[in-house]
């Protein structure tokens, strides 16, 4: 496990990978283990995804493991049950998901488990940064709960700043105007010259780079300009054909190292 | 006491229901939207073309149709304003068409559009052959089997019929691939929402478009009767955008009674309904705060009513902040009484309603008026499409 941690780190120098999964899949009890097999590889952010029945901001795979993850039973209530039981770890925590989830369980009990297992931040992409600084940014504050916000190519220079402002996890850059799991229609000059111009403007938290980048050879062609990369969908394919979760982590996680490092 | 108003607050809420829940991929288009509409629509070279338009294409307006055997039957005046007679059968068409002008101006070249019972993405396929533009329907794969003959008239009209598999294979569902087929095509892209739900400005713009089946009843009324108010408006309520076009003039005009009928489906309680207002809470669905069929863990409840057009798990905010003020109340029907209530309708006067009007027509014989009441029933559609459904029920 230790050799897994530090080759990951050593390949990407510096640079930070965020993993995304979705809680309760493929089986409901798979969260834990997931979360430390990440946290053994070295991953330095995981990114918690609560499952929702009407994610459309998603891909098919991403939307399936949300469906098969009802179906096993996950809900947040359960969630947090599961994250209790976690020994301390060396990854942060982010929860992502949409925001009707949390208005149903409430925003204020939301935050106060959240805060209670350790989680470090969320990313709720159907609330945008003008709602979460309306009603929601003054109890997130005091659970001292990040937030992170999304960009994307279409996002102005002015509206970057102002999510630069409000963000106090990351920033997180969607590598072209899609949905998880699917390659935009952009060129890679066009993403190159959008990161690049992302990251003269961020400057206050580290940007990381999501949305279809499935291989660590990937993974480093967005660090040479941003702070870090976002893998989901590609680790979402290989958990789905698997019931050993810990061995399908530990690998994808080496496989992600050495692709970084070819 | 707080007056109900017909307009949502700048940012688009209404009481505390509505606003833009969207994720950044979809911020760049809909605050074009939100900053342009309001604008665009008021041009007059706008307005001309969009009633040009209306007039000689769709044939508005529409009749307000004295129902003389049904007001016999009921001992009241009873009006049907004939949205059924529009061109391609419902009142989907007038949203459809001002869309698409909205479309042009903002410079977008591909329209996509979500449909239930298939008559909104008739509509917008009709609008998108009309304008020559490139148009792609989603539509649940349940939808596309029990409205077959939407189906065969959108291909013919030049429209993809793209067909959503995902949940429970219905409009809640298409919606959901309309929004990511937005996402993904944001720059070139205009989606032709169908109903009054969706983000800000989608419910008031749908509104805008539709208030002139209210306009026209106020004005037929008055050269009809000498009154321009009627005591009552009846619609049947999907999301809601008869019911809103129906409606807008008369919110704020405390004497008339709004009735909102929504699918009770097998029975409010029976598992298989889609009464959003009786079964719903506070949530956010398709990027607007309504009220919305969920679990208590906050999944969406996949609804069931016979109609296609009402089978949908929430409903506008405008209708949901109708409801929590009482302005507006809230009546369901079961799909069986739908059924009773559109032989009847059509042995007795002759008119074969869609089987979301038959919900609101069905409600007629459940209330009880006043000999001097004007009761305005707006007749969404035809039901030429529910065919299929209803020949089973032929004796
Ligand atoms: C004839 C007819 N009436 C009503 C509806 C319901 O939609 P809304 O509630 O937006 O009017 C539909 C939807 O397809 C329809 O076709």
């Amino acid at each position: 496990m230790k050799n897994n941690s530090s080759s990951l780190s050593a390949a990407m120098h510096g640079k930070d990978l965020a993993m995304y999964f979705t809680a309760g899949f493929p089986v409901v009890d798979s969260t834990v283990d997931i979360i430390q097999s990440l946290d053994a590889a070295g991953v330095p952010i995981i990114e918690i995804g609560m499952p929702y029945s009407d994610p459309v901001a998603d891909g098919p795979v991403i939307q399936q493991s949300n469906l098969q993850a009802i179906e096993n039973g996950m809900t947040l209530e359960l969630l947090f049950q599961q994250l209790k039981n976690l020994p301390p770890l060396q990854s942060h925590l982010y929860l992502m998901g949409y925001i009707n989830p949390i208005m149903q369980f409430g925003v204020d009990r939301f935050c106060t488990l959240a805060q209670s297992v350790g989680i470090k931040g969320c990313i709720l992409p159907d609330l945008p940064p003008e709602l979460y600084a309306a009603s929601y940014q003054p109890i997130f504050e005091k659970y001292g709960l990040k937030i992170v916000f999304l960009i994307t190519p279409q996002t102005t220079v002015e509206r970057i700043k102002l999510i630069d402002t409000l963000a106090t996890g990351f920033v997180y850059a969607v590598s072209s105007n899609t949905i998880t799991g699917k390659a935009g229609n952009n060129s890679a000059e066009a993403i190159e010259a959008y990161l690049l111009q992302a990251k003269t403007l961020v400057v206050k938290n580290k940007l990381m780079v999501g949305f279809g980048i499935a291989t660590g050879k990937a993974l480093h062609k967005v660090c040479e300009i941003a702070d870090g990369g976002i893998v989901g969908t590609a680790f979402i394919k290989e958990l789905a054909q698997t019931t050993d979760v810990v061995s399908v982590t530990t690998n994808f996680i080496q496989q992600i190292a050495e692709g970084y490092h070819e | 006491m707080s007056v109900v108003k017909s307009k949502p607050s700048l940012d688009g809420f209404y009481g505390e229901f509505g606003g833009a829940f969207v994720p950044e991929m979809l911020y760049a288009n809909v605050t074009q939207l939100q900053q342009q509409y309001v604008e665009i629509i008021a041009e007059p070279s706008f307005q001309k073309e969009l009633n040009d338009l209306l007039r000689h294409f769709v044939g508005r307006p529409t009749p307000l149709y004295f129902a003389s055997n049904t007001s016999r039957l009921l001992n009241t005046n009873i009006y049907f304003k004939r949205e059924d007679l529009c061109h391609t059968g419902a009142h989907k068409i007038n949203n459809a068409l001002g869309q698409i002008l909205l479309a042009e101006r903002l410079g977008k070249t591909r329209i996509i559009a979500e449909t239930g019972a298939g008559q909104h993405g008739v509509a917008t396929a009709t609008a998108c052959a009309l304008r020559g533009l490139e148009c792609i329907v989603y539509m649940g794969e349940k939808d596309i089997q029990r409205q077959a003959p939407n189906v065969a008239r959108m291909r013919m009209l030049g429209a993809t019929v793209v067909p959503a598999t995902s949940g429970s294979k219905t409009l809640k569902d298409a919606t959901n691939e309309a929004i990511r087929d937005w996402i993904t095509n944001a720059e070139n892209t205009h989606y032709i929402i169908g109903s009054v739900v969706g983000p800000h400005p989608y419910p008031d713009l749908v509104t805008k478009f539709q208030k002139i089946i209210g306009e026209e009843i106020e004005q037929q009324l008055l050269t009809q009767t000498g009154t321009a108010l009627p005591t009552h408006v009846i619609a049947c309520v999907g999301g809601g955008s008869n019911a809103a076009g129906a409606f807008y003039n008369f919110i704020e005009q405390p004497s008339v009674q709004l009735i909102s009928v929504e699918a009770g489906g097998e029975g409010v309680h029976s598992g298989k309904s889609a009464a959003t207002t009786q079964l719903g809470t506070v949530g956010v669905l398709h990027g607007s705060k309504s009220l919305v069929m969920q679990t208590a863990d906050g999944q969406v409840i996949e609804p069931h009513s016979i109609s296609a057009g009402l089978d949908y798990p929430g409903i506008g905010p405008l209708h949901a902040y109708l409801y929590k003020t009482e302005r507006a109340s809230f009546y369901n029907v079961t799909d069986v009484e739908a059924i009773e209530a559109a032989f009847a309708t059509t042995k007795t006067e002759g008119i074969i309603p869609a089987l979301e009007t038959a919900h609101a027509l069905a409600i007629l014989s459940k209330l009880t008026w006043k000999p001097s009441d004007v009761v305005v029933v707006c007749f969404s559609g035809r039901g030429d499409k529910d065919l299929a459904t209803y020949m089973p029920f032929l004796k």
